[in-house]
C-alpha cells in the first residue's frame, strides 16, 4: 500500500484485529494482549502454564495472522531470494518450506524468517517484522514482483502431539504425509486451505493459511475437532516457552536487526547466533557473504550458545562471568527458562570468544525478588547444545494418529 | 590501435573500460609500471566526452568541455604529452563578463583597473579574495592529488592519511583554517555578496561555482564546488584557461600516444557488455560482439551507476551498497551548443582581441539563480547562463577559411525537461540564440548549422548516467572519502579485482585526470 493511502486501516486504527480476533476475545480470560507487528494479540489466555502443556501433551492454536508476509513472484524471484538469504535456495523444490536469514552488507543479521515456495515462480516470505524497505532497495536490478499480502492471508499454528490426529478429524486428509517443511494444498468444506508443516515449537504441529473470510469457520471447526483431545488456545507467553526450549531465537529478545542498532558492536551475525548452518558459501553472490567469508576465516568474536544453569530459578537478564566472584564479565542472558518439560533451568547466552567451548563452565548472576527484597545468586552454568528439547514425533512421518 | 594489434586469448593485467582521458591516463600509469593493459573504448575514436568532432560540414568542435583548465602541468609534464604531440592553441585565456547594457568587464588580476572603474571596493577586494582562496585551493589540491582515506577503519594508513589532512589544515594558519572552515558549507551566493558589489563580477564567479553542476549560486555547498575548481586550476598556473590546437580532443589524442608508447593497447569500437565474474572476482569483460576478454584486473572508467548497475549487475553486489549506488544523484544540468558561423561575430562592447577568450554570460548571481529556478521544475532556463568559446580565432584549421565556430556551455537543460527534449529542443535552442542575439547582435544570421548537445544526448552519446560532466554530483555527500558512495572511495570497490577510475571517483570531472592517476596507484600499491 503506497504510504500516501491515508485511507488505509493501519493508519485510522493503530493496532489491527485479526480475523480470529473475535473468538479470541471470548476465550481471553486474562484480557492480557500484546501488540505484534501492528496487531493486538493475546499473550495469556488463561495461564501461561495451562497453554504451555497444551502444546507439549495436546493440541493449540496460535494466531499467526501477524506475521508479516509478503509476494515474491516473477522470472528471477528465485535469483532475488537467492542474493537475499544465506541459504543457498536453488535446492528448495516447490512445494517447500525453508528456514532464513538475511544480513546487511556487513554480514549482520536483519531478520529471520520461512520462504515458501509456491511455484517455480512464487514465493511468500514470512517474517516477524516488516521489512519492505530493504526488499525493495533489494529488488534493484531483478526482475521480480514484490507485494505485502499480509492482511490478505488468515494463519493459524496448530502445535502439539495431536494436532495431526485434528487436523484429520477436522477434514484435512492426508495431512499425515506431509512431511516436515512440506506444503499441501486442501478444501474443506469448499474452503481453500494451505497447509504447512511448520512452526515454533519444536514439537509436532502444522501451520493453516486461509482467506480471512473463512478464519472464524476453520476455528469454530477445528476446536469442534479437537475436543477429545484437550485444544486450546494459546498466547505468545506459552509459544515463547516452547521456543526456548527448541533453541529457536526471537528477534528484539536474541538479537535486534542490524539496521535498527544505534551502538556500535550490538548487531549480530548469524555465525555469532549459531546459525552458521544457514550460511552457505557455495552459491551465488548474496548481501553480506563478503564480509561472513572474512568473519568465517577470523572466527566468530562471541557466540550465542545454550545454557544449562544451576538451581531452577530462570536467569533472566544475567550477565555472565567466567568466575563465581562476578570479576570477569564474558556475557549475558537473552533468554531464560525453568523448562518443565526437560525438568532443567535453560537459558541462551551470548558469550564472548574465547570463552563459548562447548562444556565451558560460567557463572550467572541471578536477581531474586523475595518479598521486596532482592538477592542475588552466582549460579553455575554448563555450555550445553542446543535445542534442549527435540522430540522425535515432531519430524515422524507419519504422525501417531492419537 | 587496430584490433589486430591484440592477441587471442591474451589475459592482461588490467583492462580498462572506456578510453576517456582518466583512463587513458590510469592505462599509461599502469603500463610504465610493467603492468599488460587493454583499454577499450566503444566510441570509435578515444577521449569519451574529451573529443573533437565535425558537427557540420567543414566544422569541428569540443563535444564536451571545450577549454584545459584543470589537468595539473605536472601531469601533462610526467605523461610527456608535449612530446605526444599536444600544442596549445592559446593559454592563459581572459575572461570577459558580457553585459546587456554593452559594457563588459574584464574578470581577473589583469583587468582589475576596468574592475576599479565600476568600484574602487571591489578592486580592492579582489586581491585578497583570489589570494586567500587561492591558498584554501591548493590545500583542497593536496586532497584531491592523492587517494581519499576510509573512514571508520583502524589501519594505519588511513589514520594517517586523516591526520595528514588535519595537519595541513592547521598549516594554513589559525585565521585562514578558521576562515575555510566558516565559508567551506556556505553557498557562493552569500561568500561573493559578503565579498564584492558589482553584480558583473558576482554573476562571472557564481558561474564558476555552478558549472556543470546541478546548482543554483544559492545552493549550499556551491562553495565546495568553487574551490573544487580552483584547487584543480592551482596546480595549471596562475592564468589556467587553455585551448589545445585541435580541440579537447587532441588532449586525447596525445594521452593516447603515451600510454600506447607506455605499452598500453587501445580498441576502439568495442563495447563492453559486461564485466565477467568468476569465483567473485572481476576476471575480464564480455564485448557487445560476445567476445570474451580475460584480466587480473577491470578497471572501469564508466560512471558509478553504468559501472555497478549495468555492467557489474546488482546481484553481484551487496543491498545496501546498491541503494547508495542507486541514490547516486547525478542528473546533469549544462547543455553544450554548437554553431557555425559564416564570420566571425561581433558581440557588444568587445574588443576584437578578446573574442579569443572566454566570455560569459551571467550579469549578475539573481540572474544565475533565477535560471536555475526553471531547472527545479523540469523546465529550461528561459535566459540561461552561458560560457561562450570562438575556438577558430586562434585554431581557424577547425572551420573552413574565414569562418567561425561558436562552442557554449549553457545551463541549465534538465536532464528530463517535463515536457520532453523533443518538445523542448526547438525552443530551448531558440531562446539561447534569442540570448546569444541580444550580446551579440546579428549573430542569427551568422549561423550556417546548429547542434544542441543535451544531458540526455551527453548521456546516449558518451555513457554518462544523468549526462553529467562529473559522473555525479560534487557535492558533501558525493565528495573526497564519500566520493561515489562509501566501500568504494578509494577505487576499488566491494569485488575484488574490480577497480573505478573514472569522474565518479575523487576528485571528480573535468578535463583533470588525477582520479585515472589515482586509481592507477591504488591498483599498483594493492598489488605488492
Amino acid at each position: 500500500m503506497p504510504p500516501s493511502d491515508v485511507t488505509a486501516p493501519h493508519y485510522r486504527k493503530p493496532l489491527l484485529e485479526s480475523p480470529f480476533h473475535a473468538r479470541a476475545r471470548e476465550l481471553s480470560q486474562q484480557d492480557q494482549y500484546v501488540p505484534w507487528a501492528g496487531y493486538s494479540t493475546v499473550d495469556v489466555f488463561t495461564t501461561v502454564e495451562q497453554e504451555y502443556f497444551a502444546i507439549r501433551n495436546a493440541t493449540t492454536l496460535y494466531d499467526l495472522t501477524p506475521m508479516v508476509k509478503y509476494r515474491i513472484a516473477g522470472p528471477e524471484a528465485l535469483d532475488y531470494l537467492n542474493r537475499l538469504v544465506t541459504r543457498d535456495l536453488r535446492k528448495l523444490k516447490p512445494g517447500r518450506v525453508s528456514y532464513v536469514v538475511w544480513c546487511n552488507d556487513r554480514g549482520h543479521i536483519l531478520d529471520d524468517g520461512t520462504v515458501f515456495r509456491l511455484g517455480e515462480q512464487d514465493f511468500r516470505l514470512c517474517t516477524a517484522e516488516r521489512q519492505l524497505d530493504w526488499l525493495l532497495d533489494s529488488a534493484i536490478g531483478f526482475d521480480v514482483e514484490i507485494s505485502e499480502v499480509t492482511e490478505e492471508i488468515a494463519a493459524l499454528a496448530v502445535q502439539g502431539p495431536t494436532s495431526c490426529y485434528v487436523l484429520k478429524r477436522f477434514g484435512l486428509a492426508g495431512v499425515e504425509k506431509l512431511k516436515v517443511f512440506e506444503i499441501g494444498e486442501f478444501t474443506v468444506g469448499g474452503r481453500p486451505i494451505m497447509v504447512s508443516r511448520t512452526g515454533f515449537t519444536g514439537d509436532l504441529g502444522y501451520e493453516l493459511w486461509m482467506r480471512p473470510a473463512d478464519a472464524l469457520a476453520v476455528w469454530d471447526e477445528l476446536m469442534a475437532a479437537g475436543r477429545t483431545r484437550g485444544i486450546r488456545a494459546i498466547g505468545s507467553q506459552a509459544l515463547n516457552m516452547a521456543r526456548i526450549e527448541a533453541g529457536f531465537l526471537m528477534p528484539n529478545i536474541d538479537f535486534v536487526n542490524a539496521e535498527h542498532t544505534v551502538r556500535i558492536g550490538r548487531d549480530r551475525s548469524p555465525l555469532e547466533l549459531g546459525l552458521g548452518w544457514l550460511v552457505e558459501f557455495d552459491k551465488p553472490h548474496y548481501t553480506g557473504r563478503r564480509a561472513l567469508l572474512d568473519e568465517k576465516r577470523e572466527g566468530p568474536k562471541r557466540l550465542l550458545v545454550g545454557l544449562d544453569v544451576a538451581g531452577n530459578k530462570p536467569a533472566h537478564n544475567a550477565l555472565l562471568y567466567t568466575d563465581e566472584a562476578g570479576y570477569h564479565e564474558v556475557g549475558s542472558v537473552t533468554s531464560a527458562l525453568w523448562s518443565p518439560t526437560c525438568k532443567r533451568n535453560i537459558a541462551f547466552g551470548l558469550v564472548e570468544a574465547p570463552h563459548f567451548a562447548l562444556g565451558g563452565t560460567l557463572w550467572a548472576d541471578i536477581y531474586l525478588n523475595r518479598e521486596l527484597v532482592w538477592e542475588r545468586r552466582m549460579a553455575r552454568c554448563t555450555i550445553v547444545e542446543k535445542p534442549f528439547f527435540a522430540p522425535d514425533r515432531r519430524r515422524a512421518t507419519p504422525p501417531a494418529d492419537r | 590501435m587496430s584490433a589486430a594489434a591484440v592477441t587471442p586469448g591474451k589475459r592482461y593485467d588490467a583492462i580498462i573500460i572506456g578510453a576517456g582521458h582518466n583512463g587513458l591516463v590510469c592505462a599509461s600509469y599502469l603500463a610504465r609500471a610493467g603492468r599488460s593493459v587493454l583499454v577499450l573504448e566503444a566510441q570509435g575514436a578515444v577521449g569519451g566526452a574529451a573529443t573533437t568532432r565535425e558537427f557540420a560540414q567543414g566544422f569541428s568542435v569540443s563535444a564536451g568541455a571545450h577549454l584545459l583548465h584543470m589537468m595539473p602541468r605536472a601531469l601533462q609534464q610526467d605523461l610527456k604529452l608535449a612530446s605526444h604531440g599536444l600544442e596549445y592553441a592559446a593559454s592563459g585565456l581572459p575572461t570577459v563578463a558580457l553585459a546587456a547594457d554593452g559594457r563588459p568587464l574584464g574578470v581577473g588580476p589583469s583587468a582589475l583597473p576596468a574592475l576599479a572603474e565600476r568600484s574602487a571596493r571591489d578592486a580592492a577586494a579582489y586581491g585578497p579574495f583570489s589570494a586567500r582562496l587561492g591558498r584554501f585551493a591548493r590545500f583542497l589540491h593536496t586532497l584531491q592529488d592523492a587517494a581519499p582515506p576510509r573512514l571508520g577503519t583502524d589501519a594505519f594508513g588511513d589514520r594517517l592519511a586523516l591526520a595528514k589532512v588535519g595537519l595541513r589544515l592547521r598549516l594554513l594558519g589559525r585565521r585562514d583554517m578558521r576562515e575555510f572552515l566558516r565559508i567551506i558549507g556556505m553557498n557562493a551566493y552569500d561568500l561573493l555578496s559578503d565579498e564584492f558589489e558589482t553584480p558583473l563580477l558576482k554573476g562571472a564567479l557564481g558561474l564558476d561555482a555552478v558549472l556543470g553542476t546541478n546548482f543554483g549560486p544559492r545552493a549550499p555547498g556551491t562553495v565546495l564546488t568553487y574551490l573544487s575548481r580552483l584547487a584543480a586550476e592551482s596546480a595549471v598556473g596562475p592564468l589556467p584557461l587553455a585551448q589545445p590546437r585541435g580541440g579537447l580532443g587532441a588532449v586525447s589524442q596525445a594521452l593516447a600516444r603515451a600510454a600506447t608508447a607506455a605499452g598500453a593497447t587501445i580498441r576502439t569500437s568495442a563495447p563492453v557488455a559486461r564485466i565477467v565474474v568468476r569465483e567473485d572476482r572481476a576476471a575480464g569483460v564480455e564485448l557487445g560482439s560476445g567476445e570474451r576478454i580475460e584480466a587480473a584486473a577491470v578497471i572501469s572508467n564508466a560512471d558509478a551507476k553504468t559501472t555497478f548497475l549495468r555492467l557489474l549487475g546488482a546481484r553481484h553486489l551487496d543491498t545496501g551498497f546498491v541503494r547508495k549506488v542507486d541514490h547516486l544523484r547525478s542528473h546533469g544540468l549544462a547543455a553544450k551548443l554548437h554553431l557555425a558561423l559564416d564570420r566571425l561575430p561581433a558581440f557588444q562592447g568587445v574588443p576584437p582581441a578578446a573574442l579569443g577568450g572566454r566570455l560569459v554570460l551571467a550579469p549578475s548571481l539573481d540572474y544565475l539563480e533565477r535560471a536555475w529556478n526553471h531547472s527545479k521544475y523540469g523546465e529550461c532556463s528561459a535566459a540561461p547562463a552561458i560560457e561562450i568559446t570562438l575556438p577558430t580565432v586562434h585554431d581557424p584549421a577547425l572551420a573552413p577559411a574565414g569562418k567561425h565556430v561558436l562552442s557554449a556551455v549553457v545551463q541549465y537543460a534538465p536532464y528530463a525537461p517535463r515536457a520532453g527534449w523533443q518538445a523542448e529542443r526547438a525552443r530551448f535552442t531558440d531562446s539561447v540564440l534569442g540570448t546569444l542575439e541580444a550580446h551579440a547582435p546579428g549573430i542569427r544570421a551568422l549561423v550556417t548549422a546548429v547542434e544542441l548537445l543535451t544531458p540526455a544526448d551527453l548521456e546516449r552519446e558518451f555513457g554518462m548516467t544523468g549526462g553529467h560532466w562529473h559522473h555525479g554530483e560534487l557535492a558533501f555527500d558525493q565528495f573526497y572519502m564519500v566520493r561515489p558512495v562509501p566501500g568504494a572511495a578509494q577505487y576499488r570497490t566491494p569485488l575484488a579485482g574490480l577497480y573505478l577510475c573514472g569522474a565518479s571517483s575523487h576528485p571528480g570531472g573535468g578535463v583533470m585526470g588525477l582520479a585515472g592517476r589515482n586509481a592507477a596507484r591504488a591498483l599498483l600499491k594493492g598489488a605488492t
